[in-house]
């Protein structure tokens, strides 16, 4: 086994093995562990970097965003609070007007109403002295006719007057 | 290797060959091999490999995505078992992983069809220990570096009742020195196996179409070739997982130095 038999002494390969594998060994080490790998690391390690910072980049992006859609929310909350504010003023404005001249209206109206009362029952009054005192003569003039009595005029009346107010 | 006998050796594929160069080293003769050979093709490739992934694009292609996935596993994996201390020792780990897994890879490469003979520099102890030793060596340079004698304290798991440490401390102990060797051991001997188990089962591909019975032969053959399609994938799985093992166990004998318990 030409493994193990390199390992007896005074065998010709074994001082060659070792010296190869020092020298090629410390070359791999030098030039592509000192020298390459360090390169390509800082090649994935900036990658990673910029992978980062994009995606942190990005996270504040989308954080303004949401910040400036959040204002614009408030903003249009805001408005349309004082849409509703104002629509409502006016509306309540328009009903106390609407009440102010319904009260006006009204106040006319009913002093219209007392006057044409009043005139009513004023005329009614003159109505029943005139029918008082025609039921008078027609009763006299019936009195005459029928019985041939004189009834004096102020006897008439006061007979008027008890059948009609009873 | 048919050789006229019939009898293929499977150990020939570990032969160290000489390829000339030869210089002289503090009193050792320092000659080019075959396995020095294909450790500088496995360099080269990992090299190659890397290469690919230098152009630092924001969006990578499929090569750069390839190399950075291994990158980010490796130093992904660091970062689990170690710590964001654990940076500074990703190099050496990944050297180490890419290393292993690209001679192992390497070695199952079927260059034999071309006439080549290819070489898996993992099989040889020599190698996995030297790596294992290597890997030892830190945690103990890092571990008595920052913690100063109190690294022994890594022999006395935290919790430990005081009764139970004459005899917890020694079994840490055992276990702690043992780890060089497991560590090579299980390598050298995972890629040992599947390559003698590949070369055995080849062996009666060969001997089963130059039997005297052909029809007997053919169905050893090709029985035998199907399960060698099912071992060579298993051998890759195996390929990748000896390096991650090695990786990781570094890693967690680093975090120990690191970190202690």
């Amino acid at each position: 086994m030409p493994q193990i038999a390199q390992l007896t002494a005074d065998n010709w390969y074994l001082a060659s093995q070792l010296f190869w594998l020092l020298v090629v060994f410390a070359g791999i080490y030098l030039v592509i562990g000192r020298g390459m790998l360090p390169k390509i690391e800082a090649t994935v390690d900036a990658r990673d970097r910029k992978v980062a910072d994009d995606l942190a980049a990005a996270k504040a992006a989308h954080a303004a965003a949401d910040a400036i859609e959040e204002s614009y929310r408030q903003q249009s909350d805001a408005s349309r609070a004082a849409a509703q504010k104002a629509v409502a003023e006016a509306k309540d404005k328009a009903a106390k007007d609407a009440e102010k001249r319904l009260a006006k209206v009204d106040a006319e109206l009913s002093d219209k109403l007392t006057a044409a009362e009043a005139d009513v029952a004023s005329a009614r009054k003159s109505a029943m002295a005139e029918i008082e005192s025609v039921a008078a003569e027609a009763a006299g003039d019936l009195v005459a006719k029928l019985a041939g009595v004189k009834v004096g005029a102020a006897d008439a009346k006061a007979a008027v007057k008890a059948v009609l107010h009873g | 290797m048919a050789a006229e006998s019939g009898k293929i050796d499977p150990m020939h594929q570990f032969e160290v060959t000489p390829l000339g160069g030869g210089f002289n080293l503090g009193g050792h003769e320092i000659l080019f091999t075959n396995s020095a050979l294909w450790m500088v093709v496995a360099a080269i490739a990992l090299g190659i490999f890397m290469w690919g992934g230098m152009r630092r694009q924001l969006v990578p292609g499929r090569w750069q995505a390839a190399v950075e996935g291994f990158t980010g596993f490796i130093s992904s994996m660091m970062m689990q078992n170690i710590g964001t201390e654990g940076r500074k020792y990703t190099p050496y780990v990944f050297s180490l992983f890419m290393f292993i897994l690209f001679c192992n890879l390497l070695g199952m490469l079927p260059l034999g069809v071309l006439g080549l003979h290819p070489f898996t520099v993992t099989s040889h102890i020599a190698i996995t220990g030297v790596l294992a030793l290597i890997s030892f060596a830190i945690v103990l340079v890092v571990g008595f570096w920052r913690h100063k004698l109190h690294f022994f304290s890594l022999f006395v798991p935290h919790g430990t009742p005081l009764p139970m440490i004459p005899i917890i401390a020694p079994i840490e102990f055992v276990s702690f020195m043992v780890r060089p060797f497991s560590l090579g051991l299980r390598l050298f001997v995972a890629m040992t196996a599947g390559h003698v188990l590949l070369k055995v089962l080849s062996g009666f591909v060969i001997n089963g179409f130059n039997a005297e019975t052909l029809w007997l032969g053919s169905i050893v053959s090709v029985l035998s070739f199907i399960l060698m399609i099912g071992i060579s994938a298993l051998e890759l799985l195996v390929a990748g997982i000896q390096a991650y093992v090695f990786a990781l166990l570094t890693s967690l004998y680093i975090n120990d130095a690191v970190n202690l318990h």
